[in-house]
């Protein structure tokens, strides 16, 4: 195949590019361990009020590190309020009663699906304190739009 | 045989003309305005009734249309099989038709992507499957015209044309296969009670095995008319004949095994699958790059056969008054933008920034909205006088519209993208929060997409003028033929390895299969739990 010169060119700077791109990936995986929330564990969706994962909702820590439990359901968190320490590890395990929901704190990088019949959990750092906004960002029925919560991120204590 | 074709573009264009409308409403919508019909109920109608009517139905029917023009007029011949064409083209009628009344009547507004366990009337679920039930006939169609063709051209390659709608069949032959099952093994029986629940995670996986190959569907077809179309249309040559065909090729290959990039959120599917889909996504940039080059230098081809000497004049004198041409050219520029910011959702951790936020809506009407849709109306210009023997009328709404639907497309997609960074999640109603500081930020950008869903809807309110002028009153005179571009160097005379349809398939099948075999295996041997369904209202 005859391939002209100049395109030959742009060919290989488009290969160093998606390289490039890959690479950048790859670094921010192995760098900060930068990856989705990919968490493989699954719960009757049916029953989760008396799972015993779920029992006790809301932020519970042990000095290093805290975990949040939530439930999401249409339309709202339950706890819609979240109270976290500044600067700690936080775990999420979140799961859903009904349909699919999302759950997004704005502002963060703090996203995961919340799919009833699987247990969505991601840790995160939240280094900055004040009030952030949580929204619910997949379609769940007629009050998607009302379906929020909010995270508050103290000061730690020292 | 013109027939068949226009009978797919008709309905295509009434698809598009009902979507439209749906999406003004929700431009108005979005711009708060306090309209009495302004509702949650109907918004959710409205955004599911645009997904469906664009995304499946339009582009599906125009796919349809376009891929008949290819088969009969690049290969010369009837298309094989008329009978079961039409049959094709009535069974995707009646299933459009029972989706719309579902939707219409409120009983399906579950939104194109129709997650369970939401749960749609069965009419619903049925209808979109014999939509696809219609575009299988349609595959058979065009891949049993070109075996026909075949027995008597033993050494010809495809025309490049119909190279191009090969490797789109193949595409959604593949692709297809995993809808279908999520439509026939859990949604249909579960619509119909006869299952009592069913697996979310599990039709997800299903969908977007599915709804990720269902872009390059879309924009397969849209690289034809670049190729082939174009070139005409801009009075020059296309630039490279073998590097089209291995661009198609490669889009065989990799359009399926990628579906995870947009479960990146997802639970149930674990990291290093996500990554392996990611590392493929980011591969089948490479055939989107090469066709940005070889159109853009088929431009200039055009550009210095009509006179021009220097380093950029070959721009100023394309003809930007000839809609197709304006089409394209200004399309390529949105999906530029687009292909790029779909490198960023395709970006494993970075994703989860902009992950089902208004910046989603905003990159896709860039890639589907303007690479894919304003190429179809600039084609439908073109092509649909060509069809049915009548001069396109109101000439010069023609001419305006792609300039105002690049307008409208750049307002409402940068206010999208931005809005989406700020943290604006998508499809919501009402975006107010009850006043929360990050909802107040968005509220101007909000405002700006619904002056650009304006624009776009001017644009094809002028589309759609233009298309029911022509079909009512054009003049009547002998059709011009359909030309094809000639090659700047001649095209090979004899089949090349790009013409090997049955080796790229299996090779594909086998990629799809290391991609999504061990996850599927895993998740179907994994303990799970049902959903039962539930009423969005």
């Amino acid at each position: 195949m005859n391939v002209p010169f100049y395109e030959k060119l742009w060919m290989w700077a488009s290969a160093v590019l998606i390289v490039a791109f890959l690479t950048t990936i790859v670094a921010g995986l192995t760098g900060s361990a930068l990856q989705p929330p990919s968490h493989v564990e699954t719960i009757d969706p049916t029953k989760v009020w008396n799972d015993p994962r779920f029992t006790t909702r809301g932020a519970t820590t042990d000095g290093q590190r805290t975990t949040v439990v939530n439930v999401a359901m249409m339309f709202a968190f339950e706890p819609a309020e979240i109270r976290v320490p500044a600067g700690q590890p936080v775990t999420f395990r979140l799961t859903s009663t009904d349909v699919t929901h999302g759950f997004q704190i704005v502002g963060t990088n703090a996203n995961t699906m919340v799919v009833p019949g699987y247990i969505s959990q991601f840790t995160t750092v939240f280094p900055l304190p004040g009030e952030y906004l949580i929204v619910c960002n997949e379609y769940c029925g007629l009050g998607h739009h009302v379906m929020a919560g909010k995270l508050i991120v103290e000061e730690a204590r020292p | 045989m013109k027939r068949l074709s226009l009978a797919h573009f008709w309905v295509a264009i009434v698809a598009f003309g009902a979507a439209s409308a749906m999406a003004f409403m929700q431009a108005l919508s979005r711009a708060s305005l306090d309209l009495p019909w302004r509702s949650a109920k109907l918004y959710y109608l409205s955004v599911t009734a645009h997904g469906v009517l664009m995304a499946l139905v339009f582009t599906t029917f125009f796919i349809m249309a376009f891929g008949y023009v290819v088969a009969e007029r690049t290969l010369g011949r009837p298309v094989a099989g008329p009978r079961l064409a039409w049959a094709g083209f009535w069974i995707a009628v009646a299933g459009t038709a029972a989706a719309a009344w579902a939707i219409f009547t409120g009983k399906a507004t579950v939104l194109y992507t129709f997650y369970p366990p939401l749960k749609a009337h069965p009419a619903f679920y049925i209808g979109l499957t014999l939509l696809i039930v219609g575009s299988w006939l349609w595959g058979a169609v065009m891949l049993w015209s070109y075996r026909a063709w075949r027995r008597d051209q033993r050494d010809a390659p495809a025309p490049l044309a119909m190279h191009g709608m090969i490797a789109t069949v193949i595409v959604w032959y593949i692709a297809t296969a995993g809808v279908a099952a999520e439509a026939l093994l859990q949604l249909i029986p579960w619509s119909l009670g006869l299952t009592a629940t069913i697996d979310p995670l599990l039709s997800r996986m299903l969908f977007w095995y599915f709804g990720h190959p269902l872009v390059y569907f879309w924009l397969l077809p849209a690289y034809v008319i670049w190729y082939t179309l174009l070139p005409v249309a801009a009075g020059g040559k296309l630039f490279s004949d073998p590097l089209a065909r291995l661009v198609f090729v490669l889009f065989i290959l990799l359009s399926t095994p990628v579906g995870f990039h947009h479960q990146f959120m997802d639970p149930g599917v674990s990291a290093g699958w996500k990554l392996l889909h990611t590392l493929l996504t980011f591969a089948i940039l490479f055939p989107s790059f090469v066709t940005a080059f070889s159109v853009t230098a088929s431009m200039e081809v055009a550009g210095r056969m009509r006179g021009a000497t220097g380093l950029f004049d070959w721009l100023g004198k394309l003809p930007w008054r000839e809609p197709l041409f304006s089409s394209i050219a200004l399309s390529m520029i949105l999906f530029a933008a687009g292909g790029l910011g779909g490198a960023i959702n395709a970006s494993f951790g970075m994703n989860a920034v902009v992950h089902n936020t208004a910046w989603i809506q905003g990159h896709f009407h860039l890639t589907v909205g303007s690479a894919v849709a304003l190429t179809f109306m600039g084609a439908a210009y073109w092509l649909v006088p060509r069809l049915s023997g009548r001069e396109l009328e109101l000439g010069l709404l023609a001419r305006v519209q792609p300039y105002l639907w690049f307008i409208g497309m750049l307002l409402f997609s940068v206010s999208n993208h931005i809005t989406g960074i700020l943290g604006m999640p998508r499809r919501v109603f009402d975006a107010s929060y009850e006043g929360s500081p990050a909802a107040v930020q968005w509220q101007g950008l909000t405002e700006l997409s619904a002056l650009g869903g304006v624009f776009l809807f001017a644009s094809a309110a002028f589309f759609m003028l233009v298309m029911i002028g022509t079909g009512l009153a054009g003049k009547r005179r002998e059709p011009e033929p359909i030309a094809w571009a000639e090659p700047l160097h001649p095209a090979p005379l004899r089949r090349t390895v790009f013409d090997r349809y049955g080796l790229w398939t299996a090779v594909a099948v086998v990629l799809v299969i290391i991609a999504y075999g061990y996850p599927l295996w895993h998740h179907l041997r994994m303990a799970r739990f049902g959903s039962p369904g539930f009423s969005p209202f």
